[in-house]
Order: C-alpha cells, then structure tokens, then sequence
C-alpha cells in the first residue's frame, strides 16, 4: 500500500495517507506533512520528542497531531524523521494520541524545501473501508 | 449556481436559503472563470450565511478557495449580534505589504544591483527553520506584541515617522499578548526579523508606469525608472498559532453542529472568547509589524553601505491584508462601528478618514498591491466610493490558480531564474523548488486584478512597478 499520495488544490497541499490501521493512516499522515519540507527518509533518528494530544473527535485529534511537527520545527528546529509507537485511545469523551517523533536537530546537512504553516479542517477526512484513509489540507 | 450580472466588473450571488445577505464578486468575464472551477462562490454564500453580517459578503478580484472564508473575502459583522471568526482573518495575521521608497533611479544601482541583493540576502533571514538574529526572552516577546513597531523603532530599527506611515501606526491598541498560548509564543520567540518562506519576498523595484502623477507625488513617487524596495510577510509561527489555537478553543467552547465548513467556527463580538481571539490576533498582528520594521531598517543598512547612503529612503505605507479591526462604515443612511474581517483583502479608504496619516488625507490610502514573482505590482489609492461598494477594501495580490503540486510538475527553478534574467530581473531563494511552486504562471494576471479594482471602483491605479532583483523567502 503507497504511504500517501497528494492531489490537487488551487492555493495549498491535499494530500491522502493510508494504513490498514487508524494508527498507521496517521502515522503516513505525518510523513506527508514532514515531506512538504524536507525529505524525512534523509533525517537521522538522533532526538527523541514524545507527543501527547487530545481532541473531541478524530478530527481534532489528527489537526493537534499533526501540529506538532510544525511546532517542533519553529520552537525547536526538530525535523521529523519517523512517529513511532504511535497509539489512539480514548480517555473519557477524549481522544488521546501517544506517539514517539524521532529526528534530528536542524542543521546544514539537511535541505528544508517548503513551509507548512497550518494544518486545516479544509476537506478534511477520515475513512474506514477496506482501510483507514486521512485526508488532509494543510496552508503552506 | 446563480450568478447575477450586475455590470462588467460585478457579479452578485442573490440571497437564498440561510443567506442573511446576497454575495458580490467584483471580478471580470476572465476572472472569473478561474473563480468558479474552485470553492470561492460557494465560500462567499456561506459567509453570507454568518450571524450579524452587514450588506453583502464580498468578493474581491483575485479571490480564490481559502478555508472557511475565501481569500479574497471581506465581510463586515454587527457589534451586538455578529460574530468573529479567526477563519475571516485566515492563518497569517498581518501578512501585509510595506513600500520604501528612494531617491535612486535604475540607472545609479545598475552597476551594484547585484551586490545589494546579495547583501538584503545575507541580512534579512530568511526560509523555514532560519531563526531570527537575536534569540528574544518571554516578556521581550510579549512587548513586542504589545507595541508592535513601535518596539522595532524604540530598539533602533527605523524613525517614528515609519510609524505614522503604518496602518494602525503599527500597533493595534487593542492587543493583550497574556492570552497567547504558551505555544504561539515559543514558536514566535526564534522568528521575529525573518522573511518566512512560501509567497514572501523582499523586491528591488523601479517604477515603470505613473497613471495618476498628482497622487503618486504625494506617496514619493516621482518618476519612471525610481527605484522602490517592497517587503511581504506575517506574523509568522505566531500568527499561525494564534489562528489554530482560538479555532480550537471556540469548537470545544460552541461546537461545529450545524456549520457548513468547520473552518468558519467563530465566537460573538462580545463573547470572553471572541475579546480573547481578538486581543490575541491584534498581538500576532503588532509582532508582524515589527518584523517588517525590523526588515527595513537592514534594507535601509544595506542600501547605506552599498551605495553610500540610505537617505530619503521614507517609507511609503505598511498594509495588512489579513485582519480583523472595529471600523466605522455608513449602513442604511447611519453611521455604525462593525468588526470588519479582511482575509486577502487590502483596506482603501478615501480621502478624509481620520485612520489614514495626514500626509495622504487628501488623496486616500496607498494600497500596495504586490504581483506574482517576477511580474509586475502596483500602487493604488483608495477611494470614497469603495466604503459603500466594498467597506472600503479591494484585491491583495494576484491570487493563485494552480496548486504548488502542479507547478512543481510543470516548471523547474533553475529555468525559471534563467527566463527571469533574460528580462534583468536577479533573484535569490533559499529553494529552487519554492521558486518552481511561485512561477508567475501559477498565479492569475495581477494586471487584470488590478484592472478589475480601478474599473469597478475599489481602488485607483497610481503606478506601476516592475522587479528589477528579486529575494524569495
């Protein structure tokens, strides 16, 4: 199964990512974000951030999500390589997500080629057939 | 979907089903067939369909699909009844325009346009994951935020009479940085003074046209061959935040039942949360403005070193054309304060409002329209008319009609700097691919945007500007 694959839009970035698991989906997910700035099959798995989110549905979980890799980048100048150990359960009425980033710190070695600035709820969608699909718009 | 002609520069979409108001599009024939392949139109109905809109919900002449709201989109709320919505404003708060002019012609830089791009290029940082010069403390953060330029200029970046040259004076009174996420502020901290990436840039220019020379007088500008600096960019991780931050908190505050497209969650004007996204957006737009004054005191340095002085280097405006601010408008025969949202649409007052500097009441607002790379961009003046046509806004740029993803596939970066300096233009960019994704061939003709405003009214041409050395964030 191909990780993700981007369509078309006017201003920004849509992309599909698939997995047979919600996780999975999620997981390729964050990848097609990260490769919207740099090739993260290139990154060394030399830092480790842990990740926590919550959102009232999938929806926000996946936006939240997501977020962190633009946030780790700003604030810490971590560039994603891999989300592992990447768990959804629920905790109430929340959804919470536990993952592990694993990267590197930014340096002259890497090649930054693009800037997401936002993750969207525009044409957002997540859907189960005969396997999890996300469907993301994020602002660049 | 119904699309009533109104004259050649002017659609309406009438009101029908949950429309509070009828949608107006000024755009042309040409136009506007770029506009309906996407969601613009169907964006415009369902911001007609917000509560406490005022008029109509407009549509400028380079709108294009956006989240929410379209870029492009200008709608005005009532004070009691309407609503607020960080979808209106969109991601980059304050991403906005600032012209330099200066004493120079094309002919005193030929020789050394070179140098000063590559010297602009060393100065301003610019690209994703470059961080500012100076790494700032919290409160630091937070003045900035409160005072916006007026930070940059008490800390040595440029002259008070740059203030007075700012919408706002480059700093919207109503900002309180206390209710930025702990979040906005982190990712703001590394990134004050930097260009950004994506559609920003930095251009040396030379004015090639003068339409109205009384008014483009009054703005500096004097003659064919001057040579001007304009500088686009936000607010940066900042701004971004904020904007993810508050749609979040209004979703779990009020719920998305009930909204045709999640990214138009909002809060009433009066609500604790709709004053919080406001204080909190006003803050993300004071720390855009300081960027930009930041920049063009560098600009201002190189210029003094490269070519032996910065004199007469005045700035001509600084826009915002992603905002939302409290304005006074004539509806139905009556004065009335609404919360005009702005969302890839640049104010143009006329002559007379007391929120434009002395120096232009006279003649209206500069309005700096910047083009696609490499192709021209233009200076217009606002107008009287368009604070009944259009709350007194129009266009921001040229607009985009072809995804990055397809750019990419047709055009390559090195070619495209190549076919640029055949035509004299220099450029300089952190990524070939962000060039390829910019190419000029993406983006909808901004002669024609600019036709469509001065045609229907909403914005006069002044002058015209043609790139002569071009910085890509």
């Amino acid at each position: 199964m191909e990780r993700y694959r981007f369509l078309r839009h006017t201003a920004d970035a849509k992309f599909q990512a698939f997995g047979t698991t919600l996780e999975e989906a999620f997981v390729n997910a964050a990848l097609a974000t990260a490769s919207l700035m740099w090739d993260w099959q290139k990154i060394e798995k030399k830092i480790e951030h842990r990740v926590e989110v919550r959102g009232k549905d999938l929806k926000q979980l996946l936006s939240s999500f997501l977020e962190e890799i633009i946030y780790l980048l700003d604030s810490k100048m971590f560039l994603l390589g891999s989300p592992e150990n990447l768990r959804i359960g629920k905790k109430g009425s929340l959804y919470v997500l536990n993952a592990f980033f694993k990267g590197d710190q930014y340096s002259d070695k890497y090649k930054i080629h693009g800037d997401v600035k936002a993750i969207t709820y525009n044409e957002m969608e997540i859907e189960k057939n005969a396997h999890f699909m996300v469907q993301v718009v994020v602002d660049v | 979907m119904e699309l009533k002609r109104i004259n050649d520069y002017t659609w309406e979409i009438p009101k029908t089903g949950d429309m509070k108001v009828p949608a107006l599009i000024y755009t042309s024939a040409k136009l506007l067939e770029s506009v309906r392949r996407d969601m613009t139109l169907k964006q415009a109905k369902n911001v007609a369909c917000l509560r406490g809109i005022q008029r109509k919900s407009y549509v400028m002449p380079d709108a294009h699909q956006g989240y929410g709201f379209p870029i492009g989109g200008v709608a005005a709320f009532d004070i009691d009844e309407g609503i607020i919505s960080p979808g209106g404003v969109g991601y980059d708060i304050n991403c906005g325009v600032r012209l330099l002019r200066t004493d120079y012609t094309e002919r005193d830089i030929h020789e050394r346009r070179q140098q000063l791009l590559g010297e602009i290029f060393r100065e301003v940082p610019a690209g994703v994951g470059k961080g500012g010069i100076t790494r700032l403390s919290r409160n630091v953060l937070l003045d900035v935020c409160t005072k916006g330029a007026e930070w940059a200029v008490e800390n040595g970046y440029g002259t008070r009479e740059d203030l007075q040259r700012t919408e706002e004076s480059g700093r919207m009174k109503g900002a309180d940085p206390s209710h930025l996420s702990p979040r906005a502020v982190e990712r703001g901290i590394p990134q004050l003074g930097t260009l950004g990436a994506g559609n920003h840039f930095l251009e040396i220019q030379k004015v090639s046209e003068i339409y109205d020379e009384q008014v483009s007088r009054v703005f500096g500008i004097q003659s064919v061959g001057q040579i001007l600096v304009m500088i686009h960019c936000g607010s940066r991780g900042l701004g971004h935040q904020v904007a993810s931050d508050y749609i979040r908190l209004m979703e779990n505050k009020f719920g998305t039942r009930g909204l045709p497209d999640r990214e138009l969650i909002n809060a009433p004007i009066h609500s604790q949360l709709g004053q919080q996204y406001y204080k909190s957006m006003s803050a993300a737009v004071n720390y855009a403005f300081a960027n930009r004054q930041m920049i063009v005191h560098w600009v201002r340095n190189v210029f003094a070193k490269v070519m032996g002085s910065s004199e007469g280097m005045n700035q001509v405006y600084d826009v915002c054309h992603n905002v939302a601010k409290f304005e006074k408008h004539r509806i139905d025969g009556k004065d009335k304060e609404v919360c005009i949202h702005r969302k890839g649409a640049t104010r143009s007052f006329g002559p007379g409002r007391e929120e434009i500097p002395e120096v232009y009441r006279s003649v209206g607002q500069p309005v700096i329209i910047p083009g696609s790379m490499g192709t021209a961009s233009y200076i217009l003046v606002g107008t009287s008319e368009a604070e009944q046509l259009s709350f007194g806004s129009t266009a921001h740029g040229a607009g985009r009609v072809m995804s990055r993803h397809e750019a990419l596939r047709r055009f390559r970066g090195e070619q495209i700097k190549q076919e640029m300096e055949t035509r004299g233009i220099e450029l300089k960019s952190t990524s070939w691919k962000g060039v390829a994704e910019e190419a000029s061939q993406a983006y909808k003709d901004v002669d024609e945007v600019v036709n469509v405003s001065h045609k229907a009214g909403i914005g006069k041409l002044a002058a015209k500007v043609t790139p002569i050395g071009v910085m890509k964030g």
